[in-house]
């Protein structure tokens, strides 16, 4: 890897793609690099980082919107954002502590380029759905725009939030607008202690289909718990189901009670008062739960009622760890390594139960070597490889970073 | 009115209409296919009346196998498609043209699936709107997005425009609720995108095709999220002496960190003449009126309104009125959602549907004004203020050929302001061909060369309501649109 091309304007990102492709060279994308270890390892010659693509154009409070440069540092999104006692509603995840990187690093354009969205997802939508605009230069060596800063816009196809998931395979996004949010007032934290996943999963989907707007549910098993610092977590040496409830404090104070009241049949509940359950959310979303370590991760998206069983299923072939968010909605799934991640039985199990499974970590080889990202319908297949055509016909951009052939 | 420019019928076509009548009745039956021309002049238009164009044909199959074998036929004999709902487009979206067939859903429109622990539902896209919230609404849940035309118009038009309403500044638009589709390409063949759970990995089609204006497949089933009802909710109306007070509230509310589920704003003529029709208690002597309603408990609603009363009382409204009772809000909502209907009994009328950044409010509603005097023509202003989505209703007679000529310079003007202040074409009515030639107002040849490659993928002929969204001038030129190539796995239907 000799070569690193740093652009610091769209035209400089422009005549190096147009250079690129001239000369057939294909080039690894990355912002800060701290997802590289997802997905299919990419064996291109030079790597192009969106580093040098910084700062923040817009930002209107009043208007709850931002347009950042895409290789500015989430960290420095949410500095600004928190000055104006705003935020990123979906609170992305910071993958980089997994793995052995640091949180805060990410850039936001990777945020978005892999619509990477937390605990709050369940009740305020994903990156992609917050996601107004975007710049870009395409495989082809085309300067476009797409959406722009305003809340609603249905001028055109929505390329922008179409390329929220592409992972850097169809263009270089320089620049992201965005709809961002008011803190909330307050916060409380009900945590149910040793429920087992059906009844955790059943306590969680009550509590999101309950008029009090959950922001988060989220039910770690025992040995995830207990990798956790905030106080009082790790002592209860006990699965824990979470219910976060954020609001104005009048209304924190009237849900709190009313919600509990209403899952009273699932125990009684510990409470987490403001600053343990910012301590404990924000854990949550530095993944503290799965630190840096040998074992490998699986990413798996369900319907609700399906996942206790789905992840039973995977359990008669290999021993895994399971922590449930987005009510039960979003498993990640802890696995010993294996030469093939168990690919064929967990792809078997969400086959059956509905779903999709994407291997977030595991040896480079094993990612070479067995599908990292949900295998295609057929259907599917054509248009994902029509559209890698459309946008980048010579397959300059990521080759191979989620399928192999695209 | 005739300033929109639509393509020229294709004679070979039109030669064989009988032909493919036939052919069509082989296809999807004799009930499902209407040809007389009696029957096919309730298609002739949608609710942008100003155009109207018989169609070929109607067909309104009852499967989504229905569905793909006449686009396969269609695809294979180079027939244009013209994809319909309940034709409540605002933007000729759902326009025919003479030679084409219109192909509709009306007839799918069964509710399939429900699962309130997942929180979803699977229906058929010839389901109403306002259908599906009622279907899950004694379960206390409901779907969001809530457009104006939501007691007629169909999920597959909604999907096809990504519909919003006046609730989507809490709930978002419906691309934010959709989580997967079962989509017919034009070639016959059918696609299941997304499903019953969140954030499928990928590339994103989801969001390609929600918002294409039937550019891309015909969608027959879809599962949306549903959402669980709030405890109770309540709107309240603030009124001011002048349009910019009430845009100085808006923005501050905003401020203030709280997010209500929907601010409405009308101006005097907008007032006036839903007041007329629904007797909501509007005020009548303010200058602009808006509705803001918040959700929760009473105590939470009292709390929460009591809070907005304040930050509106710093600009010396000149009317606070919070409702009193259910009844009085079902009359607020019935005012601020009859107002294009109401409007529509006193003149004919084009409703804008630009969005512009909130800050650039007062200012671009001055100049609206500006821009419909110079015509000579009245306007009134009825949007969603919460998310900056403008509806001016420039009001005209149809029967006036050169006030409607003005109409839509006027338009046409006022949608180049929006755009000129950050803004955007359409928030949510759509392009379709109203605003078709606008497009490069907006947009770069390099971004529309980028969308219409989109549509080359889906529909290589571009058979699928082609004369919409984007300028008939600079597409891609095309193998043979006319002469497709002949398609071995297609079969002729014998007649």
């Amino acid at each position: 890897m000799n070569d690193v091309l740093r652009p610091a304007a769209d035209w400089e990102l422009k005549s190096m793609i147009t250079a690129l492709g001239e000369q057939r060279i294909s080039i690894e994308i990355i912002g800060a690099g701290t997802k590289r270890g997802i997905g299919r390892p990419v064996a291109t010659s030079a790597l192009l980082t969106t580093a040098s693509l910084r700062g923040i154009p817009l930002y209107e409070p009043t208007e709850l919107v931002m347009s950042a440069r895409s290789g500015t540092s989430l960290s420095q999104i949410e500095v600004e954002l928190g000055a104006r006692g705003q935020m990123l509603p979906f609170e992305p995840l910071e993958l980089g502590p997994a793995f052995g990187m640091p949180a805060g690093a990410q850039t936001i354009g990777s945020v978005f380029i892999t619509n990477n969205s937390g605990a709050r997802r369940i009740a305020v939508g994903s990156a992609r759905d917050h996601l107004l605009g975007a710049r870009g230069v395409n495989g082809r060596a085309e300067q476009f725009k797409s959406g722009g800063r305003v809340m609603k816009n249905v001028t055109g196809y929505d390329v922008a939030r179409a390329l929220t998931g592409s992972w850097g395979t169809l263009a270089v996004v320089t620049e992201v607008t965005f709809k961002v949010a008011p803190l909330p007032d307050d916060m409380v934290t009900l945590l149910y202690p040793g429920l087992p996943d059906d009844l955790a999963v059943e306590l969680m989907c009550a509590a999101v289909g309950s008029p009090f707007e959950v922001s988060g549910t989220t039910h770690l098993p025992a040995a995830h718990a207990a990798r956790l610092q905030t106080p009082g977590v790790a002592a209860l040496s006990a699965p824990v189901t979470a219910i976060r409830i954020e609001n104005f404090m009048k209304s924190v104070l009237y849900r709190k009670s009313r919600l509990a009241e209403a899952l009273k049949a699932y125990g009684v509940p510990v409470e987490l008062d403001l600053e343990k359950s910012l301590q404990f959310w924000a854990e949550l979303r530095r993944m503290a739960m799965l630190p840096f370590g040998p074992s490998f991760v699986w990413r798996i998206s369900t319907a609700p009622k399906a996942a206790p069983l789905l992840v039973s299923n995977i359990r008669r072939h290999m021993p895994a760890e399971a922590m449930y968010d987005w009510s039960g909605g979003l498993i990640w799934l802890e696995t010993p390594p294996s030469a093939d991640a168990g690919a064929a039985d967990v792809r078997r199990a969400v086959a059956m139960h509905g779903g999709h499974a994407t291997l977030i970590r595991a040896d480079s080889a094993v990612r070479h070597s067995v599908e990292v990202f949900q295998p295609l319908s057929a259907g599917l297949e054509r248009l994902t490889r029509g559209l890698k055509q459309a946008f980048d016909p010579l397959g300059l951009l990521n080759p191979g970073r989620m399928y192999a052939t695209v | 009115m005739s300033s929109i420019e639509l393509p020229l019928p294709e004679p070979s076509i039109l030669a064989r209409r009988d032909e493919i009548v036939r052919d069509l009745i082989a296809i999807a039956g004799r009930d499902s296919v209407i040809a007389d021309e009696d029957g096919r002049r309730a298609y002739e238009t949608d609710a942008f009346t100003a155009y109207r164009c018989m169609p070929l044909a109607v067909v309104l199959p009852v499967t989504t196998d229905g569905v793909s074998k006449v686009l396969k036929y269609c695809n294979a004999n180079g027939i244009k498609v013209i994809p319909r709902g309940a034709g409540t487009s605002l933007c000729g979206g759902a326009l025919p043209a003479e030679d084409a067939v219109v192909v509709g859903v009306s007839r799918m429109s069964k509710l399939l699936d429900v699962d309130y622990d997942g929180r979803w539902a699977r229906v058929e896209t010839g389901i109403t709107n306002l259908a599906i919230s009622a279907a899950v609404g004694a379960n206390g849940f409901f779907y969001a997005p809530d457009p104006s035309s939501q007691l007629a118009c169909t999920l597959a038009g909604n999907l096809a425009m990504n519909s919003g309403g006046a609730h989507c500044l809490k709930y978002g638009v419906t691309t934010n609720n959709v989580m997967g589709v079962k989509i017919v390409l034009m070639d016959g063949s059918v696609v299941d995108i997304g499903g019953q759970y969140l954030d499928s990995e990928g590339y994103d089609f989801l969001s390609l095709v929600i918002g294409s204006e039937g550019q891309l497949g015909i969608i027959t089933e879809a599962t949306v999220r549903i959402l669980r009802q709030a405890e109770g909710a309540k709107p309240m109306l603030l009124g001011f002496e002048s349009t910019d007070k009430a845009s100085i509230c808006v923005a501050r509310i905003i401020a203030s960190g709280i997010i209500p589920v929907a601010i409405e704003f009308m101006d005097k003529p907008a007032i006036e003449v839903c007041e007329a029709f629904a007797k909501a208690g509007y005020p009548l002597d303010v200058a602009a009126l808006l509705i803001v309603e918040v959700e929760g408990s009473d105590e939470e609603i009292a709390d929460r309104l009591g809070y907005i009363a304040g930050i509106a009382q710093e600009l010396n409204p000149l009317s606070i009125v919070v409702s009193a009772n259910e009844a009085q809000s079902a009359k607020i909502w019935k005012g601020r959602k009859s107002a294009f209907g109401a409007i529509g009994r006193l003149a004919d009328y084009l409703c804008m549907d630009g969005t512009i950044p909130l800050g650039h409010l007062p200012n671009v509603l001055e100049q609206i004004t500006e821009i419909c005097g110079r015509y000579g023509l009245k306007v009134a202003n009825i949007f969603h203020a919460g998310d900056g989505n403008l509806h001016p209703l420039i009001m005209y007679d149809a029967n006036d050929p050169r006030q409607s000529e003005r109409a839509e310079q006027a338009g046409a003007e006022i949608l180049k302001l929006c755009v000129s202040v950050g803004g955007c074409l359409t928030g949510e009515h759509g392009v379709g061909i109203e605003k078709r030639d606008l497009m490069r107002v907006q947009f770069s040849e390099t971004d529309l060369a980028v969308q219409m490659r989109i549509k080359t993928l889906f529909d290589p002929q571009w058979l699928l309501n082609p004369a919409k969204v984007f300028p008939l001038d600079g597409r891609p030129v095309l193998d043979s649109p006319q002469a497709p190539k002949p398609q071995p796995d297609v079969q002729p239907v014998a007649a």
